[in-house]
């Protein structure tokens, strides 16, 4: 039995950016692509969605102190 | 200094060869002597001239430089037999386990060899951890036959510290060394050592190494000889180590040479392996340690490196400062929060650093006229060529005379520092160990003071977890512009008045702050105007004009409050009413402010207290940190004039109950335990019922704690309700939040009740009953651990004993606590220290790479929140209802 590990409640949402994205986000961030937290192109949630190295997520995730939060992780081997 | 400056452009860490050792080596050592009779260092002894020099009037034989610039040379020892070095035995071990005992060849097939290589390859290239795969070749490499000889392959053993046993056969120093040799330089390298030939043929390390054919000897320097007054020389540790050596390597020279018996030579051999070992390392395991004639265990190389007290934890992490002083504190009520008072004797020995400037000349001049001894005077000046003189009472006229003679007045150039006395408004950095937090250092401004003590405002005992049974505090003194105007703006005690942890405020009233603005605001204290005028002329307020009518307490606190403060809260006092009767309040715990009058309600620990003082919070958010030092200094002399006018005591005679409140409590308890004889009855004989999801032996356990907690609780009440506020100082404690709780109250003098170990009622000791007193399988409350006396009525011993069981559980439990989260600090501490947080929010390590793209994820200064939140709307909503009600 295989459950779909994207919708469990404790996986925040996780989208591949589009490269004009990804510009976009990294200007706002005034930050290089490699300086952004890292996540294995084989973790669960990457493989599930399809995340390939060099790959920008975007997560949202809910937050205690903000409500919601948006953050953005570079995908690597 | 002078020398010849160069850059390194590569350090590799690895182990000396032989050639190593005597190239660096300026002289072979023979002699196990040190001096001759004369007095004079022996040519090839071990304190050969070569070796460098200590006095600086003579010149070192190697390098010409005088004694102090000379660093020292080393010397060298040709051992006669290899020896095995200690701190690489493991090492040995583990690679001659890894290889074939005749080729030499690691014990793995190619095709494996390659493969690990590969993985080799691919780590250095990615400059990852080598650590991980090196263990992992040591478990895989091991194998009853060498696929490389087809050789049968024997266990190799370790026999502490530095045997290697093969079989039933200890292999000799030699035989290790002739085998390692044979390993090549290929496979060398998968067993974790670097034996790749660089470029220009050197090598970084062979296994073959690790034993030891040449001993380096340390020069003079690191082993200095001190002579005793009675001009006796004491020679260091390592000295005597080292003729240990020689003298034995010069027998084992001799019998060799004579052609002694194989079984003499062996023994001395070994005596000399176990002498080189307790060189390097005195305490291996398995060794007996060398000791000195006097008993003493000798100092050796690991020894000076090791622990605490080592090189590394004691010299290189750890400095000591100038400018700095430590001492005893005392409480001091009547300086500010932001004051320190410091003993003038250590006013007089710390400085401050000062430049002579045509505005400041006459007062500096004044100080060195003061000379050194006398208070707000200077230790020394430093000439503008960087000479430092010390200030004598001799010479002190001619300095003040040359100080004005070289000042140049246009320029300022060339100007004399002078070092003087702290004095008051001096800004100093002021410490408690452990430094848990920012606030564990603050800046504090000097108030020179007599007596020993270093003293401080009360208010900041918490911040630093201060008390004064004997705690010492460390002080420091800026020595530059810089230093001092960074401390004054950001490490000033009211700069911390608020915590980043919780964003309320650590620094406040505590103890006797409290209840005396208890007793000073509380409905019944009046004041005549003499009274009153006495009250703020100590705290340093305004003396209103007389007007001859009676004052009440809270007028008198209103005279701190901001003139335009709006607020609204329940006291500590508030005894949660299920209908709050606001205004009315029968316990005044309702405060209204308004305009910065006192209307109702009593100031108490929610007022001004450390950690929950609302009113203080409030002052510091809306008007800044200097209005709220004001406050808090003003507001806490106010409550000691409180305490002081209504006079304050306590005694057990605060927990007294009249005999008619005992009986109850006494008919109250022997109820409840006839309730557990009762359910224990229900049990015995399967009456009773289990709660969802518990065992019948859970149900019963959880149903006696629940009828003996309530039990307890009931019995306090009883106890609380023959208590007055108005006349029980204990209560007032209590109540106010000031020292200490209501819970203690009651088990001085109702019921001290459970007492628990691991969370629940006693059941250990002996087989299936707690003591002999009971009878085995007895569940009853008393043979469990239930105190049915009061503190004050006494514990039987029974009880006692419970008690004591329950108490000693607590105190282990701190203990363990505290270590286990100071090391849990330590590391989240090390973890993240070069985090800093940007400009636009965003938190980065020192490299640049992103935590987190906006810090805490809502980008708020916990310090500067209410209570953690961006906005408190209940607090703008009441502050609001206060301004449209007018």
């Amino acid at each position: 039995m295989k459950k779909d590990i994207l919708k469990h409640e404790l996986v925040p949402d996780h989208v591949i950016l589009s490269e004009s994205e990804v510009t976009k986000v990294l200007k706002k961030i005034e930050a290089h692509a490699e300086q952004l937290p890292k996540i294995n192109s084989d973790d669960p949630v990457a493989k599930s969605i399809g995340a390939k190295a060099g790959d920008v997520l975007e997560i949202t995730r809910k937050s205690a102190t903000a409500g919601k939060f948006i953050t953005y992780r570079l995908v690597q081997d | 200094m002078t020398g010849i400056l160069k850059k390194i452009s590569q350090i590799n860490f690895g182990l000396m060869s032989p050639e190593d050792i005597r190239k660096m080596s300026v002289t072979k050592i023979v002699t196990p002597d040190t001096y001759d009779e004369d007095g004079y260092p022996i040519e090839n002894g071990l304190m050969d001239p070569r070796l460098g020099v200590i006095d600086p009037s003579l010149k070192c034989r190697t390098c010409g430089s005088k004694g102090g610039d000379c660093q020292g040379h080393f010397g060298s020892i040709n051992l006669a037999r290899p020896v095995i070095h200690v701190g690489f035995a493991d090492t040995i071990h583990k690679i001659l386990r890894s290889t074939c005992n005749t080729c030499g060849r690691i014990l793995l097939t190619e095709s494996e060899i390659f493969d690990y290589r590969e993985k080799f390859k691919n780590l250095i290239k990615n400059e990852e951890s080598l650590t991980k795969i090196i263990k992992e070749v040591y478990t895989v490499a091991r194998r009853d036959k060498c696929p490389h000889c087809e050789e049968e392959q024997e266990e190799v053993k370790i026999d502490k510290p530095v045997s290697m046993v093969e079989g039933n056969y200890k292999l000799t120093a030699s035989e290790v060394r002739e085998r390692l040799e044979l390993i090549p330089d290929s496979d060398a390298l998968i067993l974790g050592v670097n034996a790749e030939k660089s470029k220009d043929g050197q090598q970084v390390a062979r296994p073959e190494w690790m034993v030891l054919t040449v001993l380096p000897v340390p020069p003079v320097t690191v082993r200095p000889s001190i002579t005793l007054e009675t001009g006796e020389r004491s020679e260091d540790d390592l000295t005597h180590k080292l003729v240990d050596i020689l003298r034995i390597n010069q027998r084992l020279k001799e019998n060799m040479e004579a052609g002694a018996p194989q079984l003499i030579v062996e023994d001395l051999w070994e005596l000399l392996q176990y002498h080189v070992t307790t060189y390097f390392d005195n305490e291996a395991s398995g060794v007996p340690p060398a000791r000195h004639r006097s008993g003493r265990p000798l100092k050796t190389l690991a020894q000076r490196l090791k622990g605490k007290e080592g090189r590394f934890r004691s010299n290189l992490s750890g400095k000591r400062v100038n400018f700095s002083a430590r001492t005893v504190i005392s409480p001091d009520p009547n300086i500010s929060i932001n004051e320190v008072g410091v003993p003038k004797i250590i006013a007089t020995e710390v400085t401050v650093p000062v430049k002579i400037t045509e505005w400041n000349l006459e007062e500096m001049k004044g100080y060195i006229l003061n000379g050194s001894n006398l208070h707000p005077g200077a230790n020394y000046v430093i000439r503008p060529d960087g000479r430092k003189i010390r200030i004598y009472d001799e010479i002190k006229e001619t300095v003040a005379e040359n100080l004005e003679k070289n000042f140049n007045e246009y320029t300022g150039e060339g100007s004399y520092v002078v070092e003087r006395h702290l004095k008051d408004g001096d800004i100093v950095l002021f410490n408690r160990q452990p430094s848990l937090h920012r606030m564990s250092m603050m800046a504090h401004e000097v108030r020179v003071l007599p007596y020993k003590t270093f003293r401080l405002n009360l208010c900041v005992c918490p911040p630093y977890n201060a008390d004064f049974d004997g705690d010492e505090m460390n002080m420091h003194i800026f020595q530059t512009e810089e230093s001092r105007a960074e401390a004054k703006s950001l490490m000033r005690v009211q700069e911390h008045i608020l915590s980043p942890r919780f964003g309320g405020p650590i620094i406040g009233g505590i103890h006797d702050h409290i209840s005396g603005a208890y007793l000073l605001t509380r409905e019944s204290a009046i004041f005549n105007e003499d009274q009153v005028f006495q009250i703020l002329r100590k705290s340093n307020l305004p003396i209103p004009d007389k007007t001859g009518e009676k004052w009440t307490g809270k007028q008198i606190f209103s005279e701190v409050l901001p003139k335009d403060l709006n607020m609204v809260y329940t006291a500590e006092i508030c005894r949660k009413c299920d209908e709050c009767l606001k205004k009315e309040c029968k316990n005044d715990a309702y405060v209204v402010i308004e305009d910065g009058k006192l209307l109702t309600g009593v100031m108490d620990e929610k007022a001004y207290g450390a950690f929950s003082g609302k009113i203080l919070d409030h002052i510091v958010k809306e008007y800044g940190t200097d209005s709220a030092r004001e406050f808090l200094d003003a507001s806490t002399k106010l409550a000691v004039s409180g305490i002081m006018k209504a006079g304050f005591t306590t005694s057990t005679n605060d927990e007294e109950i009249p005999q008619e409140a005992k009986e109850r409590i006494e008919v109250h308890l022997d109820h409840a335990e006839k309730k557990v004889d009762l359910l224990v009855e229900a049990y015995d004989n399967n009456e009773l019922e289990a709660l969802p999801g518990r065992s019948l032996e859970e149900t019963l356990e959880m149903r006696i704690m629940q009828v003996l907690g309530e039990a307890r609780d009931k019995s306090g009440e009883i106890a609380e309700s023959y208590f007055d506020i108005n006349e029980n100082h204990a209560v007032i404690m209590a109540l106010t939040g000031a020292r200490g709780s209501m819970l203690n109250l009651t088990q001085i003098t109702a019921c001290v009740g459970q007492q628990s170990v691991r969370g629940g009622r006693i059941d250990r000791g002996y087989s299936e009953r707690t003591l002999p007193h009971f009878q085995k399988r007895e569940l009853g409350a008393k043979a469990r651990g239930f105190v049915h006396s009061s503190y004050k009525k006494g514990l039987d011993p029974i009880e006692f004993f419970f008690h004591a069981m329950g108490g000693r559980e607590g105190l282990v439990d701190t203990a363990i606590r505290t270590a286990q989260s100071g090391y849990m600090q330590r590391r989240l501490v090390n973890a993240l220290q070069d985090l800093s947080v940007k400009e636009d929010g965003t938190v980065t390590d020192n490299r640049g790479v992103i935590i987190q793209t906006m810090y805490g994820e809502d980008g708020v200064d916990p310090a500067k929140s209410d209570y953690g939140k961006v906005v408190d709307l209940d607090k703008l909503v009441d502050e609001m209802r206060i301004k449209s009600e007018k």
